[in-house]
């Protein structure tokens, strides 16, 4: 277990190491641009030259790229020059923002796709295991950036039930967050149904579950307790893997319903070059994915005596 | 019935079994089994069929032989000269009928008012430039069914020979590719996408890289996940034992024992990637302007969605009902290949 944590954690700063001077080293392609875009199109060279040199751009690249990794290590993200100031002080509440709509999302998302998904991996081929595959495929095809038109029409024009941008300008307002949570969670519940579904299905066909129906336990029994607990082990790695999955759908969301997080801060930033805003998100972001990913691993040993002890 | 199913059995390498184009038919043939994928095929056609019938029409038109075109071109607008906002934006299914056919033939050829029309049938109505959306849909589907398989297949050409070198060698080349695989499917591919687009510009070559380059870690993975299994059969023992060099066990002998999930795989992807392809045209960072996209269609007329829905609603059930028509496709291809 030590040694499993460790490497893990090797493997993290590792990759998080590679990504961050991955990034450094694509911005630095066209580095004049950032003093367009912090003095605008109409500032002269020597504008620009004079403010690339007070920023330090004139620096070698390595250097740069060591002062930003010893002051991110302890806890210094540096200045954002989107929004002329600490990048922590943007960051956490973005941050913050969106793991309440991610939250949201995952509440409806779990239970629903898991049901779905049992319900139609039960009795496979049947006229409710086609309707719910068939929906889930459908739903799953419809982009995030065409489904939250679609919805905005019906809902905010058509129906007038609900605002149709979630800036949050009046403080928290949960109302806001409905269409957009709605979107994404349109979008990913027919991934984890259908893995679920699948999974389900094997286990149907297994002795076991045979031997249980034909020794006359009652269905829902045999449901219950002896398939769910083996047919629920993939879909808990699939969810955890759709945490990392999520990000691209909520910029795409944040960006359309100009809602306040994560993934709007890291699509204004990339849009900027503002390289220290970008790293910090990029860390983030890959923090997130790793740690999914082991937790992922660790669950689904833990769930899986045969893994377990073996 | 084996060495024509898509994952025929490892025994029969292509040389023996029958030749490509039989084993092709059979598939399509097997794949009439599976409604939902002749239902996915059928939408997929249909988007072939009018990418095919844009570019047929695109040269007929240059080579003279067609004076309109079967509808209008892309970029033209409906307004002879500028009208007010609210008149050349037309609902669906408005036919408007001011000149004859043939004086607008006359004043295109004159190249006086270039590009404008105000007569015709706008079925899916007209956007916020007056431009003809059916039209603007029609053209688009050329472009989206262009880039997307290119980009797909360079991902492919360049995951490929990753997968099956960490797969077949192992050791430290299989470490090596492994981690930069991980390195970035750990990162948000959109991330990478905007970021590379913003530095580079937005073209469709550009695409195709960031495409290749995001997408590569993903086919490796699942490339290498064969070839570790595949390595191990007598087939392979045999040609080494034969001599043969290494490109020769890799594409000859295991690549083709893959191709079964690597089908069902690149259909996702495709859909994946049009979907990709859609949300930078939605970001502002797909192809330039002018040129019809669907994701460019959504995000330039998405804030008018209110008052005029058609403009946004069409874009979006183009670009939806071909990524489904893909998805159901490979769901149809995965239960075909399952059966067996």
């Amino acid at each position: 277990m030590l040694i499993f944590v460790t490497r893990r954690a090797a493997t993290m700063v590792l990759t998080m190491i590679a990504v961050s001077m991955l990034l450094f080293a694509a911005l630095e392609v066209n580095v004049e641009n950032v003093a367009v875009k912090v003095l605008g199109p109409y500032s002269t060279d020597e504008q620009r030259n004079i403010w690339l040199e007070n920023n330090g751009y004139f620096e070698p690249i390595y250097v740069r790229y060591f002062t930003w990794l010893s002051n991110f290590v302890v806890g210094d993200f540096g200045e954002s020059i989107r929004f002329r100031t600490d990048v922590s002080e943007v960051l956490w509440p973005r941050l913050g923002n969106t793991a309440i709509l991610a939250a949201c999302v995952f509440a409806v998302v779990i239970p629903v796709s898991l049901l779905l998904g049992v319900l139609s991996g039960m009795r496979e081929g049947s006229k409710l295991d086609r309707t719910i595959s068939v929906t889930s495929i459908v739903t799953t095809s419809v982009p995030e950036f065409a489904s939250a038109p679609l919805l905005s029409a019906i809902f905010v024009f058509y129906l007038g039930l609900l605002p149709g941008t979630s800036g949050m300008a009046a403080g928290f307002d949960p109302v806001q967050l409905i269409l957009p949570a709605l979107v994404l969670i349109i979008y990913d519940f027919g991934y984890v149904a259908r893995m679920t579904r699948a999974s389900m299905a094997e286990v149907m066909t297994t002795n076991y579950i045979r031997t249980a129906v034909l020794k006359g336990l009652p269905y829902r029994r045999v449901i219950l307790r002896h398939a769910l607990r083996n047919a629920l082990i993939a879909p808990f790695t699939v969810i955890m893997l759709q945490i990392n999955w999520l990000l691209s759908g909520v910029i795409v969301v944040e960006f359309f319903f100009a809602y306040k997080g994560f993934g709007a801060l890291l699509l204004e930033a990339s849009l900027n070059q503002d390289i220290y805003l970008i790293e910090a998100c990029a860390m983030v972001s890959v923090f997130v994915a790793v740690m999914t990913q082991a937790l992922a691993d660790i669950g689904y040993t833990y769930l899986n005596p045969r893994i377990r002890f073996s | 019935m084996s060495d024509t199913t898509l994952n025929g059995s490892p025994q029969d390498t292509p040389r023996s079994g029958p030749s490509g184009l039989a084993r092709f038919f059979a598939s399509v043939a097997l794949l009439r089994e599976s409604r939902v994928g002749m239902i996915g095929a059928g939408l997929v056609l249909i988007w072939v069929f009018m990418a095919l019938l844009a570019t047929l029409n695109s040269l007929l038109v240059d080579a003279g032989v067609l004076q309109l075109g079967i509808v209008f071109p892309p970029n033209a607008t409906f307004a002879p000269i500028m009208p007010p906002f609210s008149e050349f934006i037309v609902r669906a299914g408005t036919t408007i009928n001011e000149m004859p056919v043939e004086e607008i033939c006359s004043l295109i050829a004159s190249g006086e008012n270039e590009g404008s029309y105000n007569c015709g049938t706008f079925w899916l109505g007209t956007d916020h430039l007056g431009r003809d959306i059916w039209a603007r849909i029609f053209y688009g589907s050329q472009t989206v069914l262009t880039w997307a398989p290119i980009a797909t297949l360079c991902a492919y050409a360049v995951g490929i020979p990753m997968g099956l070198a960490a797969g077949y060698k192992g050791g430290w080349v299989d470490d090596l590719l492994s981690f930069l695989a991980n390195v970035i499917l750990s990162f948000p591919v959109l991330v990478l996408f905007i970021l590379f687009i913003t530095l580079v510009g937005a073209s469709a070559i550009n695409i195709v890289v960031a495409i290749t380059f995001a997408s590569a870690p993903g086919i490796m993975r699942i490339v290498r996940g064969l070839t570790l299994d595949l390595r191990t059969r007598e087939y392979v023992f045999a040609a080494q034992t034969r001599g043969e060099p290494t490109w020769w066990i890799l594409f000859v002998e295991i690549l083709p024992n893959a191709r079964g999930p690597l089908i069902v795989d690149s259909m996702l992807r495709l859909g994946y990637v049009i979907i990709t392809i859609g949300v930078l045209g939605f970001l502002g960072l797909g192809l330039p302007p002018p040129d019809p996209d669907w994701g460019g269609m959504i995000n330039e007329t998405r804030q008018m969605a209110m008052s005029f829905p058609w403009m946004t609603v069409f874009p979006c059930l183009a670009i939806s009902s071909l990524v489904l028509g893909f998805n159901l496709l490979a769901d149809g291809l995965r239960e075909v290949s399952m059966r067996d």
